[in-house]
């Protein structure tokens, strides 16, 4: 998908998809879903080399939802993109589903089962070492949550990227400030965040994460066969879209009552018409 | 035993030979290469080595990474710490998303019986067994470390290996067939079994031969694989012989001793007795004199065996 337009059109639409599906299942992370939907769209449907027909495609781009709580717009993009029928999305969070809160590999086009923080940059770097390692071209990106960055096991992985030079290697944090305890720089101050990974050897660029355009500009502009990863920090609202839940911490999970919910699509759709 | 060596020299002698015509095989260390032996290893093939430095979390999820990528990692650290320190990536990057990585635990137990608590396993076969997914073996001396190794490169899924860090008796003259999942039977007998794993094997078997010195027939199974646990094995041993000593390099609680404990109460009741380190700040001091200290000898496992048939 090219036009930016029907980029920013089919991110309205994955909110309201997600939002129904949380309606529907009466549970759901929504305030950080709807922060990371402009991150996944832009990856999804304008940056990385997938296909929904070979899901297990050797030269595709890897994704890691290591802030997997996230995992609402990424079983709606992956339904729509016809990983799986969108139908299922109804299942979400019910018994026996495959579709549960957090991503597994059951879900096709799935990489890794996650949930618990600060695994998945670790498993990123290992995906772009194998890439390396088998002169593969493909790229390895991991969307991570700004709270999750107090766990230290990601500054491990941050330390092994670094070192191993992977420019295959693209970490995005979803910067919208807020996780569940409050302000994350009350909670655990974690700024200057890009002046860390710039020490550990990364190549750091500030992005508006909730900018379609200026998030596909920002990742085509990587030298993804450089020495040094890169991390985006992405600057987003949490509950981006609809207005009563941006920046506000209860929204962190948390269902909608029907007149919220009527209120929320009522905003969503009116992006749509505009 | 003039020619035997530490298991890990055994593992990592064998890694470097089948790596030589595997080249999927990677090896990951924690600045451990000295302590696991693999020196040899990364000069030898230095594309096939990652060093992860000492960050035992960042290794597993690394190793789950190239699996993904369709290598098959071996990572390799100390026992207490790849056990301990990354078990919520070995529970959630391994056994939850099932990914072909492969744990070696060196100088597991008490082999570092000095330097204390921290250092020691005794806890890792009960976080290990108790985790969905996880496969769990204990090779008991060279030989059958070396066919392990082997078997590993083509058994699918994770698994964890433990051993120790010193050189070790043979318990067995020539290679028998091994399998992962299915245990050995050392010596028959009909009076009493002993279930042992790892490096108390070779106590086991002497025990064994002692006792029937005495006209005291027993019944020796190697039970090197935990988990999947071979359960026909025991259930017969039971029938037949009636009466169970576990003995292992592990807290008493939790380990060899619980997996068989827990398998009998369900199925046929039996007397057992579990040998193993007592639930306490385990005594320091080498790992002979440790053994020595909770009962994990020859002398005391024969005693047992009289109480129990007395």
């Amino acid at each position: 998908m090219d036009n930016l337009k029907d980029l920013t059109t089919k991110a309205t639409k994955i909110r309201i998809n997600l939002i129904k599906m949380i309606k529907t299942a009466k549970t759901g992370h929504t305030g950080g879903a709807l922060s990371s939907v402009d991150i996944l769209v832009s990856l999804f449907y304008r940056i990385m080399k997938i296909d929904a027909n070979k899901p297990d495609w050797a030269e595709r781009d890897r994704f890691l939802l290591s802030k997997g709580h996230s995992v609402e717009g990424y079983l709606c993009i992956l339904a729509d993109l016809g990983f799986f029928p969108e139908s299922e999305l109804a299942t979400f969070s019910a018994y026996k589903s495959r579709l549960i809160g957090h991503p597994t590999r059951k879900v096709p086009g799935i990489e890794m089962n996650t949930g618990a923080l600060g695994h998945g940059l670790s498993v990123g770097v290992g995906m772009a070492i194998a890439a390396k390692k088998l002169g593969q071209q493909h790229r390895v990106f991991t969307l991570m949550g700004d709270g999750e960055q107090a766990e230290g096991s990601i500054w491990e992985a941050a330390m092994a990227a670094g070192h191993y030079k992977l420019g295959n290697l693209v970490a995005i944090v979803d910067r919208n400030y807020l996780q569940i305890s409050g302000n994350t720089e009350k909670v655990m101050s974690i700024d200057p965040l890009a002046d860390k990974y710039e020490s550990f050897g990364w190549n750091t660029l500030d992005v508006a994460g909730n900018n379609i355009s200026e998030l596909c500009s920002t990742l085509e502009s990587i030298d993804y066969s450089g020495e040094k990863p890169t991390v985006l920090i992405a600057k987003t609202t949490k509950g981006k879209g609809v207005s009563f839940m941006e920046n506000n911490a209860k929204w962190h999970h948390g269902v909608p009552k029907d007149d919220e919910y009527a209120t929320a699509l009522a905003e969503l759709n009116s992006f749509l018409n505009a | 035993m003039p020619n035997n060596k530490p298991c890990r020299k055994v593992f990592t002698e064998t890694i470097l030979e089948l790596a030589k015509i595997h080249p999927e095989i990677m090896v990951l260390a924690t600045d451990s290469r000295g302590s696991v032996t693999l020196n040899e290893f990364a000069e030898t093939l230095p594309e096939q080595f990652i060093e992860i430095g000492i960050a035992e979390q960042n290794m597993v999820g690394v190793a789950a990474g190239l699996a993904c990528g369709g290598l098959k990692p071996f990572a390799c650290a100390p026992a207490c710490f790849i056990s301990a320190r990354s078990f919520e990536q070995v529970k959630v990057d391994l056994a939850y998303s099932n990914t072909n990585v492969k744990l070696i635990g060196i100088s597991g137990g008490v082999s570092y019986g000095a330097l204390g608590t921290s250092h020691h396993s005794l806890q890792d076969i009960a976080m290990m067994r108790a985790t969905a997914g996880m496969t769990v073996v204990l090779p008991c001396d060279n030989i059958q470390t070396k066919q392990l190794t082997e078997a590993l490169v083509d058994y699918e899924g994770p698994v964890y290996v433990r051993m120790g860090r010193g050189a070790v008796e043979d318990v067995y003259s020539s290679p028998v067939p091994f399998k992962i999942g299915k245990a050995n039977l050392l010596t028959d007998g009909d009076d009493l079994t002993i279930i042992a794993t790892g490096e108390t094997v070779i106590i086991a078997q002497k025990a064994a031969a002692e006792l029937k010195a005495a006209n005291i027939s027993v019944r020796v199974i190697d039970m090197h694989t935990l988990k999947p646990l071979d359960e026909e094995i025991i259930l017969k041993a039971a029938e037949e012989t009636g009466h169970i000593i576990t003995i292992e390099e592990h807290y008493a609680k939790g380990g060899l001793g619980g997996a068989v404990a827990e398998l009998l109460a369900v199925n046929n009741p039996t007397p057992m007795r579990i040998l193993g380190i007592a639930d306490e700040q385990t005594v320091t001091g080498d790992s002979a004199e440790v053994f020595q200290h909770y009962g994990l000898t020859v002398a005391n496992l024969c005693q047992n065996a009289r109480e129990m048939l007395a």
